[in-house]
């Protein structure tokens, strides 16, 4: 199988202030899959997961510097459009985050704000999208009802939702489970292992087993920089850096 | 960051090698029970066979439960799994040791033959030394050690074969030979299936520092149970 390189960052630094919590990433990512990003708290994993679709912009005081490109676009070129990169690019949050109005409503957001009218096409939207999250059936029923009225783990299905509604190509999830039971975790996994196949999956977790369960390939951060990328399998069983190994095996973190 | 996985591992690694040196002394004491004929000596291993066994269950559950529990990954994972593998490998071992004193019963006071029991000394103390020195690789985690130890199952392999060609030699000279050269065949393919299992815990010993699993002595003779 060839595969190709969908989004590249090169020594990427980013600093807040005069603090510098990225120290030049070089990773790259390619098309479909799943990544893990890995390490202890503070390494930088979540901060350069929100470089990938310019989330840290709205951090005052932070400064970027190096490459990150999404298909060969500079993401950070001064023209570049931040509503296309992160309707390209989009993001799950720890918490899920859904809008105060009917699951419906937030399905297709982004495509009413797009100016999207079609009802009909808006219909198809939501149904594909909620049965791509793996929500539709527990939903099907109560699409006018509000999302906020739905368990935790039915509205981050639901932010799955309305992130693929806009057909991204790229899904970031930052700690998408932390604040769910373990039965909507595992139901989360099972719609990223569908989505896998479709979609190019980058998911910061602070749980290993998740990382090992439905990664294919996972990146170890710690204080800023990237320590060892590999093979889900390889990571878990023989890692070739020895922070790797301690980190994973519990002995620090 | 001390880990109470630490404590548990360092209990199984002891458990396991307590195991590994009780089982060199049984085939130690089988080796030369068979080489004195003594039956009584024999009887006791036989009898002590289930001692061995048991040890094996005890440390398989304790894996078993390490893994469910602490869900070991990279070096913790091999170490388990290397102790869970090499356990079967040293009850087998012990089970030759036992099959060992039932022909020493066998043989009785059966006219020993002189040409073959300095080939069953030479075999059964080359056998005694290498589960000795496996073990001894496995407490030091010595994965050179383990490499050359696979030359010594070589060795015991061509030993067997020698037995084997003296045995029917003496047959075909004498037919009433014939039940004391099975034993003595028996015996012989023992303590070469006894080198067979050091090789496997030297193949595990080798996993636990590499993470590869490797095969020696893939063309070994007498490797047919």
């Amino acid at each position: 199988m060839t595969t190709k390189e969908i989004l590249t960052t090169q020594d990427l630094h980013l600093y807040y202030g005069s603090n510098e919590a990225l120290k030049g990433i070089n990773l790259s990512f390619e098309e479909k899959g799943i990544t893990a990003l890995i390490g202890p708290s503070g390494c930088g994993k979540s901060t350069y997961l929100r470089t990938l679709n310019r989330m840290n912009d709205l951090i005052p005081g932070v400064t970027i510097t190096g490459t990150a490109e999404f298909k060969g676009e500079d993401l950070y070129a001064p023209n570049a459009d931040t509503v296309q990169i992160r309707k390209e690019i989009g993001m799950v949050f720890q918490q899920p985050n859904p809008f105060p109005f009917s699951i419906y409503d937030n399905v297709i957001y982004g495509l009413r704000i797009a100016g999207e009218r079609d009802k009909e096409k808006l219909d198809a939207v939501v149904e594909k999208s909620l049965r791509q999250a793996a929500v539709w059936d527990e939903v099907k029923d109560h699409l006018h009802e509000s999302a906020l009225a739905l368990s935790g783990g039915q509205q981050q299905r639901v932010c799955i939702a309305r992130v693929l509604a806009v057909s991204p190509e790229i899904i970031l999830l930052d700690e998408p489970t932390s604040a769910l039971d373990p039965v909507s975790s595992s139901q989360i996994e099972a719609t990223l292992l569908n989505l896998r196949q479709d979609y190019t999956i980058i998911i910061v977790t602070h749980n290993l087993q998740q990382a090992s369960r439905i990664a294919d390939r996972t990146a170890f951060f710690m204080n800023g920089e990237l320590v060892e990328v590999d093979q889900t399998k390889n990571i878990f069983m023989n890692p070739a850096n020895k922070q790797t190994e301690d980190y994973i095996s519990g002995r620090f973190g | 960051m001390r880990r109470l996985f630490d404590d548990e591992l360092a209990e199984l690694d002891a458990d396991f090698t307590e195991m590994g040196m009780l089982v060199s002394g049984v085939i130690r004491r089988a080796v030369d029970a068979f080489l004195e004929r003594d039956a009584a000596a024999a009887q006791q291993i036989i009898d002590e066979d289930h001692k061995i066994n048991e040890r094996e269950i005890a440390l398989e559950k304790k894996t078993f439960e390490m893994i469910a529990l602490y869900q070991p990954v990279t070096s913790d994972l091999r170490e388990i799994v290397t102790i869970l593998k090499a356990v079967s490998d040293l009850e087998r071992a012990g089970d030759h040791a036992r099959n060992i004193a039932h022909s020493t019963i066998k043989m009785g006071q059966k006219q020993k033959v002189s040409e073959l029991e300095q080939l069953m000394a030479k075999m059964g103390q080359m056998t005694t030394q290498t589960v000795e020195d496996v073990i001894t690789a496995y407490v030091n985690k010595d994965d050179h050690e383990a490499r050359s130890l696979a030359d010594v199952d070589r060795q015991l392999d061509h030993l067997n074969h020698q037995v084997r060609s003296e045995s029917y030699k003496d047959m075909r000279q004498d037919a009433t030979f014939e039940t004391g050269a099975s034993i003595y065949l028996n015996v012989a393919q023992d303590l070469s299936r006894i080198g067979d299992y050091v090789t496997n815990v030297c193949e595990w010993i080798i996993y636990l520092r590499s993470g590869q699993i490797v095969e020696l002595n893939s063309a070994s003779e007498g490797t047919e149970s």
